[in-house]
């Protein structure tokens, strides 16, 4: 007998699991259309690799994850992609993602599959590929990549390993049902995750109310590693901390892993789904998802392909919309409620419950808390629920942080035992919500100001340095003053003097001319006589350009040395390079002139 | 199909405040049956009495500060207030006794503070004592002796009493109550010449260890239904038991732990008014150490204090010290190494 070990708190809600275990799993059959969500679960989504009007096979990678976190999303049957759209996809919020959407041509057509004989003459990488090519995701709740967390870090060997087929929470047979029926498939799942992990001990958790499944699962492993353990039923055994507490008597310390106790933990869905991937090549498709409640006739568990609209699934157990009063993807004590049937069902969706009024009643109104403490009684984490829900209600999220709310595995098991009827679990996840987004203003903030003291350090070092050089030419510039500025201002004086006065009177003289010879022009219309003095304008443009250059050498020199005659020296250079410009226009057009009268 | 959007959980299994107030109401009646069974109708007419006036009170105090009354009065609360006076307060007490004890709880220790849940105080024990040092006279001379006794009262002498103001018609029908009479008479006489006296009868404490008994009966149940934990019934009592065998084993100078036990309103104040959630401590081990404390003070005042009973200031006083008692107890948590005490950005 193998010691189990109990953990606080928990509760025992009705079951209600019988409703769907009556009937073996079914086929749910091709919808209409399938809506493949881009990102199923935690990571980054994936990158359509198809198009609208592209023809795809059943099994065709359609999506994939080309950096960060992620797997590939595969078509889930053969047909025609029809959009990539924005559409309702399950999440709480009820928001809309990126979806391909599928329309099936009916034949259901395989794309070509390569099943691996055996798998142990691969490398343990290439086989985690496998997984990941395979698209699989953990299919118990959150869907984290199942090739990520097979491969632990290389510090954290796991030496146990459990296949977490607890299931817990009322109303989900999916687990059960896939253990009576697949055990061999989970067992051969179980047996390549044992193979990659080599875990000293391999344990496959299930509560002691599903003999069917417990008898099966150990039918199949019988004479393997694998040890089926009978744990008492208390919800909610199924957490994997708790699981984990249960089995080994160890806590994963807060804000850490299992394998950083040597443990990990994977569903037994999710084993189906390896075995698959390598045994058969068949990617993550299809899942099987417990349709209950009492707003259907027929209630049972589908395998259904991944993007089937719930209302398909639904249509399926027998659907009566006008009895429903709550629509609820997973369990009743951590699933949420959608709000339209159009929603596919992902990786990750264990069960649909369609509830009635009388079945899953709205909750009375809010009472104030008594501090009775029966929250803190069922708390599996032992937390004190109450207090959290104070400080979270005052918006005191330090003393709520600092009595763990981030422990706070949102069970419910607290809102569901409340006297007073109070949404504990939704008063937790403001607080959370309200303490991530001010962590991340913080951080913002904090950016700000670190960009802002930089700046700030700048400009003064700037300042400083602007202040240090302007001592240090200062200096320079009253030794190079000494020297240089008579010398300099005497030259930018004369250069001044004698151009401009040049160029002026060879302009002037050339307008005479010009005047003298148009009259002479238009009254003997006889060709010039008198012809512009091109080579006095031509002497001149070399003279200017001479200056020129005498003076930007100068310039030069006094920016070297940063003296304070750099200013003037600069409006030298600027009236020269004007009086090169007017030479060489005097001269172009002296030269027009003497070509137009020579053609006349 | 208009589809309701809810926040998990979805599914609730609570008994709700006022199922729970009902359970600790029948869980007193064997209590209440002891009592009228051995010290007549007295206890029988407070109880409905100060039920009558706690529902009332609370009734105003809601209208008055615009909270919708049915709801309120629905939960049951001001109707164990009520109950808990009427238990404790003595067979023949004065209406108007009960009346000042009643409203003060009501009013001042619970409406005044934000009503149901926000009262840092016990409201019985706020109008109990309250009572007790104003009235001393009322309150100590009004606890009917055995009916066993010859020429006990009848319903209608006893209503006449309480409502008519015939005090002294019934002079002969009181009788000090076993921990006063031990603790003024054992100064000047042996063990054994206090107990003759007919207060004690024949038992531990003539009535009152069936009283006490019946008390515990109620409380266990209550424990076992989970409407309380044991934490502080069990820690108070065995604080209690622990001190009176480390002061008082000379029962020539203080009263014997059997009488601490089952003479006094030990057993109602251990699983009845201590353990009222809304001003107790919260974790299991503060529940232990207000429980521990409450009983060292019991011992305390009873033995060297000037009240022959202490559980009224006992409570009280703990009740004081809850905020901090909390702070420091809270559970380890999953995951961590230890819990995590004090306030946060203080040191502790």
């Amino acid at each position: 007998m193998t010691q189990l070990w109990n953990f606080p708190g928990g509760i025992h809600p009705p079951e209600n699991k019988h409703q769907s275990t009556a009937r073996p799993i079914r086929k749910a059959g091709l919808p209409e259309r399938l809506v493949l969500p881009l990102q199923q679960h935690i990571g980054a989504p994936a990158e359509p690799l198809v198009q609208p009007g592209d023809k795809v096979l059943k099994g065709q990678k359609l999506a994939d994850v080309t950096s960060g976190m992620g797997v590939p999303v595969h078509a889930s049957t053969s047909g025609t992609i029809v959009g990539i759209e924005l559409l309702p996809v399950p999440h709480p919020s009820g928001m809309s993602d990126w979806c391909i959407v599928l329309e099936p041509d009916g034949d259901d057509a395989w794309c070509e599959l390569s099943p691996i004989a055996d798998y142990r003459q691969l490398h343990r990488d290439d086989v985690l590929n496998l997984i990941r090519d395979a698209g699989i995701s953990g299919m118990g709740g959150a869907g984290f990549p199942t090739n990520i967390k097979l491969r632990p870090p290389s510090d954290r060997k796991v030496s146990t390993l459990i296949i977490n087929g607890a299931e817990c929470e009322p109303y989900i047979t999916a687990d059960d049902m896939a253990m009576r029926e697949r055990a061999d498939q989970i067992h051969g799942g179980i047996k390549i995750m044992s193979w990659i992990l080599r875990p000293e001990r391999c344990v496959i958790a299930i509560e002691d109310n599903k003999p069917e499944a417990v008898d099966a699962m150990r039918k199949a492993s019988e004479g393997t590693q694998a040890e089926v353990v009978v744990v008492p039923t208390k919800y909610p055994s199924g957490g994997e901390k708790q699981l984990i507490q249960i089995l080994t008597g160890m806590e994963v310390p807060s804000g850490g892993i299992p394998a950083d106790i040597g443990v990990m933990c994977q569903n037994v869905g999710t084993a189906m789904a390896v075995y698959r991937a390598i045994n058969r090549g068949e990617p993550l498709i299809s899942r099987i998802t417990t349709v209950t409640g009492a707003g259907v006739d027929d209630p049972g568990n589908f395998e259904a392909l991944i993007g089937t609209p719930t209302r398909h699934l639904l249509d399926q157990a027998g659907f009566h919309p006008e009895r429903v009063n709550r629509l609820i993807l997973g369990g009743p004590m951590m699933g949420y409620t959608l709000e339209d049937t159009s929603v596919p069902v992902i990786k990750t969706t264990n069960c649909l419950i369609a509830a009635t009024e009388n079945e899953l009643p709205m909750p009375p109104p809010e009472q104030p808390c008594i501090r009775c403490g029966m929250c803190a009684e069922v708390c599996p984490m032992e937390l004190l629920p109450q207090q959290l829900f104070w400080h979270a209600r005052a918006q005191d999220f330090d003393r709520a942080e600092h009595l763990n709310l981030f422990d706070c595995i949102e069970c419910g098991a607290c809102s569901y035992v409340c006297p007073s009827s109070i949404p504990l679990v939704q008063y937790y996840r403001y607080a959370k919500g309200e303490i991530r987004t001010q962590r991340a203003e913080q951080i913002k903030a904090d950016r700000a100001r670190e960009r802002f003291e930089a700046r700030q350090a700048r400009l003064e070092r700037e300042q400083e340095e602007k202040e240090r050089r302007r001592e240090e030419r200062a200096r320079a510039a009253a030794q190079a003053q000494k020297k240089k500025q008579a010398e300099a201002e005497k030259a930018v004086a004369e250069g001044d003097a004698t151009d401009e006065r040049s160029a002026r009177a060879a302009m002037v003289q050339q307008a005479l001319e010009r005047k003298k010879a148009r009259p002479a022009a238009a009254a003997t219309s006889e060709a010039s006589t008198e012809k512009p003095d091109i080579e006095s304008l031509e002497k001149q443009l070399n003279q200017a350009k001479g200056k020129l250059e005498t003076m930007e050498s100068m310039l030069d020199e006094a920016r070297a040395a940063q003296a304070d005659n750099v200013e003037k020296l600069e409006r030298a250079v600027a009236k020269n390079l004007d009086r090169v410009k007017r030479a060489e226009d005097a001269l172009t057009e002296a030269r027009k002139q003497l070509e137009t009268e020579d053609g006349q | 199909m208009s589809l309701v959007q809810q926040s998990s959980p979805h599914a609730h299994g609570a008994r709700p405040t006022s199922r729970v107030m009902l359970v600790v109401i029948l869980t007193t009646l064997p209590g209440l049956v002891a009592q009228t069974w051995f010290f007549g109708w007295g206890n029988l007419i407070n109880v409905v009495w100060c039920v009558l006036l706690a529902l009332g009170a609370e009734a105003a105090m809601l209208k008055l500060r615009h909270k919708p009354v049915a709801f309120f009065l629905r939960d049951n609360t001001a109707a164990v207030t009520g109950l808990l006076l009427g238990l404790s307060l003595p067979q023949f007490a004065p209406w108007w006794v009960s009346a000042v004890a009643v409203i003060s709880a009501i009013i001042l220790a619970k409406q005044l503070y934000g009503g149901l849940g926000a009262n840092p105080f016990n409201p019985a024990m706020v109008g109990y004592a309250l009572v007790l040092v104003s009235f001393p006279v009322a309150m100590t001379t009004n606890w009917a002796g055995a009916v066993t006794l010859p020429d006990a009262p009848g319903f209608g002498e006893t209503l006449n009493t309480i409502f008519g103001g015939q005090q002294a018609a019934i002079d002969a029908w009181t009788m000090a109550t076993p921990l006063d009479e031990y603790k003024h008479k054992i100064a000047s006489h042996t063990a054994a010449e206090v107990l003759q006296h007919p207060t004690f009868g024949t038992g531990v404490a003539q009535g009152w260890e069936w009283v006490n008994g019946a008390f515990l009966l109620g409380g266990l149940a209550l424990v076992a239904l989970r409407i309380i934990t044991w934490h502080i019934p069990v820690s108070l009592l065995t604080a209690l038991g622990l001190m009176s065998l480390a002061f008082g084993s000379n029962a020539d100078q203080y009263a014997p732990l059997s009488l601490h036990l089952l003479a006094g309103g030990t057993m109602l104040g251990a699983f009845f008014i201590a353990t009222d959630p809304v001003s107790a401590a919260t974790s299991h081990q503060g529940k232990l150490i207000y429980g521990a404390c409450i009983g060292v003070l019991i011992y305390t005042i009873r033995s060297w204090g000037n009240y022959p009973d202490a559980v009224a200031f006992s409570v009280l006083l703990m009740n004081f010290a809850v905020p901090f008692i909390d702070h420091y107890t809270p559970p380890r948590t999953y995951g961590h190494h230890k819990p995590r005490r004090g306030i946060p950005g203080k040191a502790g």
